[in-house]
């Protein structure tokens, strides 16, 4: 396990480019990249579908996941999607901070870790055709599966596109510019 | 004996009251600001949602392709995170389910009726997801071309709303600001000059 942690440079110059280990993975699209080393039965993982739970309750209640509001906050029609993003990122914010600066640490005793993102033109690229497809389905991936939940079967359709343009960008990207 | 029970029951029924009407801004963004912290101190799990459909890809459609060789079996606990999302947001719609059609604002609504969208009961409009809108040109742009770009777009940019503009912009990361700006320009772009000739379809 110590291993991963001491490995500091890539063997690839380009880890765009050439294919990546688990580590390089990391360090190209930090999002979402499992920092524990723990080995926990699987069913350990039903925590965070409590998680989820709280969170898919409140995504549906404050009507995120509707339509008209995604529409609404692109046309300045409603403060309301500002609202609950804007608290998010402050509280966000202020837990980041406290965790950083108490080093608070896991309930089972590990670091909390944080990576540094890198720039890239996909930010820029792939954050304007997302933003393209967030106000046509009026629905970010997180909603896409509250909407499933609330009954909308046939977002499960948009769903399964979702994944189709995900492998799409997996298979074009040595050829596109980052 | 009796007034106590009265007292429970009117609090209970209150309580529901309160959790079945459309909560307020705030209420939602403390539960979305606090899944942050919650997710890593729970066990260092950076919050992201768009990851699970490169997950997915990884799991059921890798292809030889580098991008998704990788040991998805780690990231397992994202599924049972939006697992969760699901199952909540059941509950949301059934148990807690606000009976009252959504509130547009008027401006939409007048706009949309322009489109023959009229139905507005329920979270989505049923005259654009639905079965039948799936297979008219218009429905067809909107959920399969849409759902495409929202894949393909968020792991071109490394994330999505819930990892960049929430977990990036927590840990006060600009290369996730630049990604959120470029979220609402898209947005902005699409659904003020695109989308209405789409809708005009």
């Amino acid at each position: 396990m110590s291993e991963v942690k001491t490995f500091q440079t890539p063997v690839v110059p380009d880890p765009i480019l050439a294919g990546p280990t688990d580590f390089e993975v990391r360090s190209i699209d930090t999002m979402c990249i499992n920092d524990s080393q723990l080995k926990h039965p699987w069913w350990y993982n039903f925590k965070y579908s409590l998680v989820g739970i709280f969170f898919g309750i409140a995504f549906v209640k404050a009507e995120i996941i509707s339509w008209f509001r995604i529409q609404e906050m692109f046309r300045l029609q409603s403060f309301h999607m500002y609202g609950v993003i804007g608290t998010g990122v402050v509280l966000g914010i202020v837990s980041v901070w406290l965790i950083k600066k108490f080093k608070i640490r896991t309930i089972y005793g590990e670091s909390i870790e944080f990576h540094p993102k890198r720039f890239s033109r996909g930010q820029i690229y792939g954050g304007l055709l997302f933003g393209f497809g967030w106000a046509m389905t009026g629905a970010c991936p997180g909603p896409l599966f509250a909407q499933i939940g609330t009954g909308a079967f046939v977002i499960g359709v948009t769903l399964l596109s979702a994944i189709a343009g995900t492998w799409i960008y997996g298979y074009f990207r040595p050829r596109l510019p980052h | 004996m009796t007034p106590v029970i009265n007292f429970a029951d009117k609090y209970q029924r209150s309580m529901m009251q309160i959790l079945s009407q459309p909560w307020p801004w705030w209420a939602a963004g403390i539960v979305i600001g606090l899944t942050v912290p919650a997710l890593l101190i729970l066990g260092n799990k950076h919050f992201g949602l768009s990851a699970n459909l490169r997950h997915a890809c990884a799991a059921c459609l890798p292809a030889n392709i580098q991008f998704f060789k990788y040991d998805w079996k780690k990231e397992i606990w994202n599924f049972f995170f939006v697992g969760g999302i699901v199952a909540g947001a059941f509950i949301a719609s059934t148990v807690l389910a606000n009976p009252e059609p959504v509130q547009v604002a008027p401006g939409l609504a007048a706009e949309l009726q322009g489109y023959g969208i009229t139905d507005f009961s329920g979270m989505v409009p049923a005259q654009l997801v639905s079965w039948e809108s799936l297979f008219s040109l218009r429905g067809f742009i909107m959920l399969v071309v849409g759902g495409l770009l929202v894949g393909f777009g968020s792991r071109y940019a490394g994330g999505c709303t819930s990892g960049h503009a929430i977990m990036g912009l927590s840990d006060l990361q600009f290369p996730s600001l630049i990604a959120t700006c470029c979220f609402m320009i898209g947005g902005f772009i699409m659904a003020n000059l695109v989308l209405p000739y789409i809708m005009a379809l």
